[in-house]
């Protein structure tokens, strides 16, 4: 049955193509390329884990399915916030792994064209950097897309850097 | 899905299953009869038949080079067989046979991985060919006048050879053969039959006579049976053996007589003139009864062979997953918050029946799961002769409890540490024969396997009866590598002997004077404790070395306690669990780095605030308020304070997501009945970082 799943997940790649999952973290409007995301819920009982970075929040049930839950706005250093009744969970999957996302709230899903995505600046200055592998735009508006494999698999590298500085 | 028993040809899953269990089979018979120094006939025609099968299989999924080996292997056995060879060479014949399983083992990894199977079995096959010529040319001195005749018969084993034969030099016999009810073309089935008798029958007669093609015929046999008398010359055993080739055969009537019966009205013989029309006195000597008796109880195993079928693991876990689903929502829905405080007969009484129907699913999915530990042991049997041919020391290995069930992901992760622990007493434990001697010990060593039920645990042992280990060579290697931070004369032999588990104690320069270079036993013991076990050595220098090693049954489902401690739930497994008791906050001693800890029965132990050690915030702080739970290991105990003991429940274990990286203390966690989850705490992971 799954066989069948990914090859329907294949043949709609193409329909998915461009289309980006938008939230807000403050101020700051961010993009998910769409088929990463599985779907969104609301906010539901975390359990916590003993001796995890800050931003990892915990674990929850997701119908029977365990899975971990980061904190966008913590995993980018940003202030916490407590959480109300427009955060949601982005549930994404990459490589079968699936993870939450914690995000103050979710926008739309729009089309950006891929001549309208550049991208970032070389200089790496800003903290979110690494995780931004294109800045998309969209009429008057700037949406930061990020890049999901990094947010996973970035972990050693910022434990590094934590421990430097 | 990645799970390779899925994708895979169903029946090249089904050549590579079958071809592996005939491999380990044959390894195992041949073992045996090199043990024993002789082959029994029996033994001979188990070999013959499963090379016959594996070449048959083998060529036709197109494995030539298999189908060639195992053709030449046939062949020898074949000449065993049919000469009644009984001096053999047994280390050579089981070197040959061995190469030859390895290079069929070889094979097949190569074909599971998915690569081509293009191995050269050349080499093997003439060397094979070499003992047969060596066999045949002494057989020959010693039966010259036996062995001509033989050899003829030999070089024309495919065509039917006893066809000149006398039909009077034969025994005669009349066999009725049953099929399976269900099984469709009995007709070629019973055409199956007499293909196989061609090999060594002189003659052959049969009702139905149509075979080819007849539904009418269909009909008798499955009414009566298949009517078959022959003339043979083989053994009786040997007929039966052949017999039992086909395909789906329900029950064997073989009697042995002077004369056919006439069977059938209608039949004819073939070949003979003469037309039986006297049904002869049956001869039914004792010996002939064993025999059908056999053949009875054989097809017996026949059918319950075919009432087995195998199933890919991926298929059960995905069952065990599912059936841990139905456990949980079973829970949720009979202890459904909502449903409290109403007066629900009805249900309750329904929601049961459902509790005890999920509890013996469970249980059957459980057992489905656990295989004899039996599959790991036998394997052993191999190294150890290899290895005490290549270390010259005579070695033999005891088996005990093979019959002990272990769920198959542990078997399937205890093979590779038991083989190592196995190589070491042979490598390290064991003295030389003349080491031995000189000890006063019997020239052939001994090397015990051991496995038992213990609790929710299975205990496997190996104990040699080798020279030990030496407390002060382990400790002077320890020094020298800098792994003794106590103060020697505080360190128990169990805590020097386990030295040699760390991953620094590796000594490759030199084989020192005890046992295990310590070359990957820090591997041993990292693979264990990977499935929830432990392994402990003890040892008497000059007697004898025994590693303890301890296994849970399973890892899927546990008992456990759950606890709370602020808002987080965790589960301490029942098998960890000393006792639980309150305290008063006088009874706390605490040193001057404010580390606490209690006495009990003049004992004391340390004491673990679980929310300080976690870091969880919760009300409970003063000692009276909460309560104390003794944990304990092998070695270790200590006593963890928590908020409050919730109750007691079977969970089922799963892992945390790899996203989170591993947590010391923490061996997984579960689903609880209301949809929340609690954490799984390992005594082991906690005790360890005191």
């Amino acid at each position: 049955m799954l066989d069948v799943l990914s090859e329907l997940t294949e043949s709609t790649e193409d329909t998915q193509q461009g289309k980006f999952l938008t939230f807000s973290i403050g101020k700051e409007y961010y993009g998910l390329e769409i088929k990463y995301v599985t779907e969104i819920i609301g906010l539901q009982e975390i359990t916590e884990i003993p001796q995890m970075p800050l931003y990892i929040k915990g674990i929850i049930n997701l119908r029977g399915k365990i899975i971990p839950v980061v904190d966008v706005r913590l995993r980018f250093k940003k202030e916490p916030r407590d959480y109300n009744e427009r955060t949601c969970i982005i549930v994404i999957e990459i490589q079968d792994i699936s993870i939450g996302l914690i995000v103050d709230h979710v926008a739309e899903v729009i089309v950006i064209a891929a001549e309208n995505i550049v991208p970032p600046p070389d200089s790496k200055i800003g903290f979110h950097n690494r995780y931004v592998k294109g800045i998309g735009k969209i009429e008057n508006e700037v949406k930061l897309l990020l890049d999901c494999d990094r947010l996973l698999n970035e972990d050693e590298i910022d434990e590094i850097a934590e421990a430097v500085g | 899905m990645t799970g390779d028993g899925l994708s895979r040809e169903p029946m090249l899953e089904m050549y590579l299953f079958e071809g592996s269990q005939l491999v380990e089979q044959l390894e195992e018979i041949i073992i045996e009869c090199e043990k024993n120094k002789k082959i029994e006939l029996e033994s001979v025609n188990e070999i013959f038949r499963i090379m016959h099968t594996i070449k048959g299989s083998s060529a036709m999924m197109m494995f030539t080079n298999i189908a060639l080996l195992a053709h030449s292997l046939e062949d020898l056995f074949y000449f065993i067989r049919e000469n009644k060879i009984t001096h053999i060479d047994y280390a050579g014949l089981s070197d040959l046979v061995l190469s030859g399983i390895d290079f069929v083992k070889g094979e097949i990894t190569k074909i599971e991985n998915d690569k081509v199977a293009d191995g050269a079995p050349e080499n093997l096959i003439s060397a094979i060919d070499h003992f047969l010529e060596e066999m045949k040319a002494s057989h020959t001195d010693n039966y010259t006048e036996q062995s001509a005749s033989k050899e003829e018969e030999k070089t024309m084993y495919y065509i039917s050879n006893y066809q000149k034969a006398s039909s009077e030099s034969g025994r005669k016999y009349n066999v009725r053969v049953f099929f399976e009810e269900d099984c469709q073309m009995q007709s070629v089935r019973a055409y199956m039959v007499i293909h196989n008798l061609k090999d060594i029958a002189s003659e052959i007669f049969h009702f139905p006579e149509n075979i080819t093609d007849s539904a009418e015929s269909d009909e008798i046999i499955k009414d009566t049976g298949f009517l078959v008398n022959f003339c043979t010359e083989v053994s009786d055993s040997e007929v039966d053996s052949i017999l039992k080739q086909a395909a789906f055969i329900r029950k064997l009537e073989v009697e042995q007589v002077d004369e056919y019966p006439d069977i059938g009205n209608k039949s004819t013989p073939k070949r003979k003139e003469i037309i039986l029309d006297e049904v002869s006195e049956v001869v039914r000597s004792p010996q002939i009864e064993a025999i059908k008796e056999e053949v009875e109880s054989q097809s017996g195993i026949n059918n319950r062979q075919q009432s087995m079928i195998s199933v890919t693991v991926t298929k059960l876990d995905m069952l065990m997953d599912i059936v841990g689903e139905i456990v949980i929502s079973e829970a949720m829905v009979t202890r459904n918050p909502e449903l409290e405080g109403l007066q629900l007969d009805g249900f309750q009484k329904a929601a049961r029946q459902l509790r005890k129907l999920t509890d013996e699913l469970q249980d059957i999915v459980m057992s489905i799961r656990m295989m004899p530990i039996s599959m790991v042991f036998h394997k052993m049997n191999r190294i150890v002769r290899d290895m005490s041919k290549k270390l010259d020391k005579e070695v033999e290995l005891e088996i005990i409890g093979e019959t002990t069930e272990v769920d198959k992901n542990v078997i399937d992760q205890l093979s590779d540490p038991i083989m190592h622990l196995i190589r070491n007493a042979m490598d390290h434990g064991l003295e030389s024969k003349e080491g031995r001697i000189e000890a006063g010990k019997p020239v052939k060593g001994k090397i015990v396997l051991e496995a038992q039920s213990y609790g929710g645990d299975v205990l496997i042992t190996i104990r040699d009866d080798g020279k030990g280990m030496s407390r002060e060579s382990i400790l002077k290697k320890a020094r020298e590598t800098g792994l003794v931070k106590k103060p020697e004369n505080e360190l128990s032999d169990k805590d020097v002997f386990s030295f040699i588990l760390l991953p620094g104690f590796s000594t490759k320069d030199k084989i020192t004077e005890f046992s295990g270079r310590g070359v990957g036993m820090d591997v041993v013991k990292k693979n264990l404790e990977k499935i929830g076990g432990n392994i402990t050595i003890e040892s008497t220098f000059g007697v004898g070395t025994e590693i303890l090693v301890k296994i849970p049954l399973t890892l899927a489902i546990i008992d456990g306690i759950e606890i709370n401690v602020g808002k987080s739930r965790y589960t301490i497994p029942t098998t960890s669990i000393r006792e639980s008791f309150r305290m008063d906050a006088n009874d706390i001693i605490a040193d001057s780095d404010g580390n606490e800890m209690i006495m009990i029965r003049g004992q004391c132990y340390s004491v673990i605030r679980l929310h300080k050690l976690f870091n969880i915030t919760t009300q409970v702080t003063s000692i009276s308020e909460g309560i104390m739970v003794m944990v304990e290991t092998d070695t270790k105990a200590a006593c963890l304070f928590v908020d409050k003991l919730v109750g007691e429940q079977q969970v089922v274990v799963k892992a945390l997501p790899k996203y989170i990286k591993k947590v010391e203390g923490i061996a997984g966690c579960t689903i609880l009945g209301d949809g929340g989850i609690s954490l799984i705490l390992d005594a082991n992971g906690i005790l360890g970082r005191e």
